[in-house]
């Protein structure tokens, strides 16, 4: 087996044996998904056409924005990156391998939840399955590449949470995750532009759910795209091996430019 | 075949610093191919700097490294194939089993996976256990299976018998004798003074990042102040009280029924001391000459040097 393939089997195994991961990759959505879908339809019918996009947005945020990061930063406190280094394995596949498996999981939990919720919550399926397919891909190489960004920046794992969850509960509150976008008021419904959730909630609905290609669409559609782009970018720039006597190739406060093509996105929403 | 004598590795004037720390300080050796070449010093001494230097862990301040004909700066790829390291302080997932770790490198080095050499070195039952489960010796000698894996002709160890137990580092010191037959390089930084001077053909004292002694274990306790410890235990208690007006004797203690005295010229101050024993009808019970220890010269070394 390829060294690549050796390492996305390894990787692809630990999402699974490791306890946290697996907790962040399925148990944690999968649950949410269950309680959440089955309260929501119940209390509230107009979220019935939400369930999907939600649901599918919840997974990568969990698997990818606040499961994703730890085993990196970890990686780099416990010397585990210094043996992957001394032993050839190339920066790259060090941080891009982690999040390529990590988002294998968030796309097989996301297809449990597209394929189930028709039948569990009479949520309404995508009407056009090539959309899915993009705003699924977007959404989670977006939420992939912020994940990594996350690991790569932050100095200890009490750091990645609260970065993680930076982005994690406003997009839960008001990223049109529980409440539709649109239900928001004028100033809060702009500010929800920041956050990808909301743009993968648009793409959704335009692609994936047949309500028409607009500019909205197309400026959801960039701005994942550049969100993510920019992400793995930049994670790639600050990088490091080592946290003792290690200096970056720049600031970590650079990491911010990341939400250039989101506060974009809300301006121009 | 590469003559013995050929230069593995090269070091001139390297220097690294931690902000306003200098942790090496314009160092120079050489390590010739099949040689084992032990840094020693105190913590903080730069074993550990200078090694990760030689790695490519660590980017140089200034002067310049050649590692198998290779600048570790530039030809990153190159080095990793050239050097095998087992790090002081380097970890592997804690969910990767013994078996995948060899699986996972060797790929890497695009070589097939050395099983045997976990065989060798007592894991080969721990092919699944994860890596959290295996004790810190266990660990240790993972990592060492790991650097050897690819069979690179230098192989770097910091520190590699801590945590081992004794039989452990016997065995640790029987590969390290192997690698030098079949002409592999070790460089090796360790506060074991025995392992050095039973394993190095040649060793560095580094003090605050600068190479202080070098030599061969045997030149650098020759070197010393070449005092010669005699320990002698009688069956009436000769020397513990009385008479001695020795030859040579520098410095001497009784500790319970041993008289320990340092000469510096043990042949007169041995010739004395049996001439009296023999004249006074006494009788040897122990009788013990020791030249100086690498240990005992380190120390004299270290402590001269950090004053």
């Amino acid at each position: 087996m390829s060294a690549f393939g050796s390492h996305f089997a390894f990787e692809f195994r630990t999402g699974l044996r490791d306890r946290s991961l697996l907790l962040m990759n399925y148990l944690f959505p999968l649950v949410f998904y269950a309680v959440v879908s089955l309260l929501m339809t119940q209390l509230n019918p107009s979220f019935q056409p939400n369930v999907i996009p939600a649901m599918v947005v919840f997974v990568t945020l969990t698997s990818l924005v606040l499961g994703l990061p730890n085993p990196l930063v970890s990686a780099r406190e416990a010397g585990i990156f210094r043996s992957f280094r001394v032993n050839g394995v190339p920066a790259l596949s060090a941080l891009l391998i982690p999040a390529l498996t990590t988002a294998v999981h968030a796309v097989i939990v996301s297809m449990i939840v597209t394929l189930t919720a028709p039948v569990l919550f009479q949520a309404p399926a995508p009407v056009n399955w090539g959309g899915f397919a993009v705003f699924l891909v977007l959404t989670v190489f977006s939420m992939a590449g912020l994940g990594v960004l996350i690991g790569v920046i932050s100095a200890n794992t009490r750091i990645t949470i609260l970065w993680s969850q930076l982005i994690f509960l406003p997009s839960l509150m008001i990223g049109g995750l529980m409440i539709p976008r649109s239900t928001l008021t004028g100033a809060m419904a702009q500010i929800s532009g920041l956050w990808p959730s909301a743009h993968s909630m648009a793409v959704y609905d335009g692609l994936a759910r047949g309500s028409g290609f607009n500019a909205q669409v197309a400026l959801s559609l960039f701005v994942l795209l550049a969100g993510g782009i920019l992400a793995f970018a930049l994670a790639s720039y600050l990088f490091s091996w080592d946290s003792v006597n290690t200096t970056r190739r720049g600031s970590a406060w650079l990491a911010l430019l990341v939400v250039v093509p989101f506060v974009a996105g809300m301006a121009l929403s | 075949m590469r003559p013995m004598n050929e230069l593995a590795v090269k070091v001139s004037e390297l220097t690294k610093s931690y902000g306003q720390f200098v942790a090496v300080d314009r160092i120079s050796f050489e390590v010739r191919r099949g040689e084992i070449f032990g840094l020693l010093g105190p913590n903080g001494a730069g074993k550990t700097t200078t090694l990760e230097c030689l790695e490519g862990l660590r980017r140089p301040d200034g002067g310049s490294i050649r590692v198998a004909d290779t600048d570790p700066t530039r030809n990153v790829k190159g080095l990793r194939n050239a050097i095998g390291v087992q790090l002081q302080t380097s970890g592997l997932p804690a969910s990767m089993t013994v078996g995948e770790a060899m699986h996972f490198f060797c790929a890497y080095h695009g070589v097939k996976p050395r099983y045997d050499l976990l065989d060798r070195l007592g894991l080969k039952e721990k092919n699944g256990t994860q890596y959290h489960a295996l004790s810190t010796g266990l660990q240790r000698r993972l990592a060492l299976a790991l650097a050897l894996a690819h069979e690179p002709p230098i192989v770097i160890m910091d520190e590699p018998t801590a945590g081992l137990d004794v039989p452990s580092r016997v065995q640790l010191h029987e590969i390290m004798a192997e690698l030098r037959a079949k002409g592999t390089t070790i460089l090796l930084a360790t506060h074991d003074m025995a392992e050095a001077e039973k394993m190095a053909d040649r060793v560095a004292i580094m003090v605050r990042g600068r190479i202080v002694e070098a030599g061969s274990p045997r030149e650098l306790t020759a070197t010393g102040s070449t005092l010669t410890k005699i320990t002698i235990s009688t069956a009436d208690g000769m020397f513990l009280s009385g008479e001695r007006s020795l030859p040579g004797l520098q410095r001497w203690a009784v500790q319970e029924e041993y008289f320990v005295c340092f000469s510096i010229d043990v042949g007169a101050t041995l010739k004395t001391m049996l001439a009296s024993i023999e004249k006074s009808g006494d009788r040897i019970i122990d009788l013990r000459v020791e030249r100086p220890t690498l240990e005992e010269r380190f120390l004299e070394i270290t402590t001269e040097k950090s004053a």
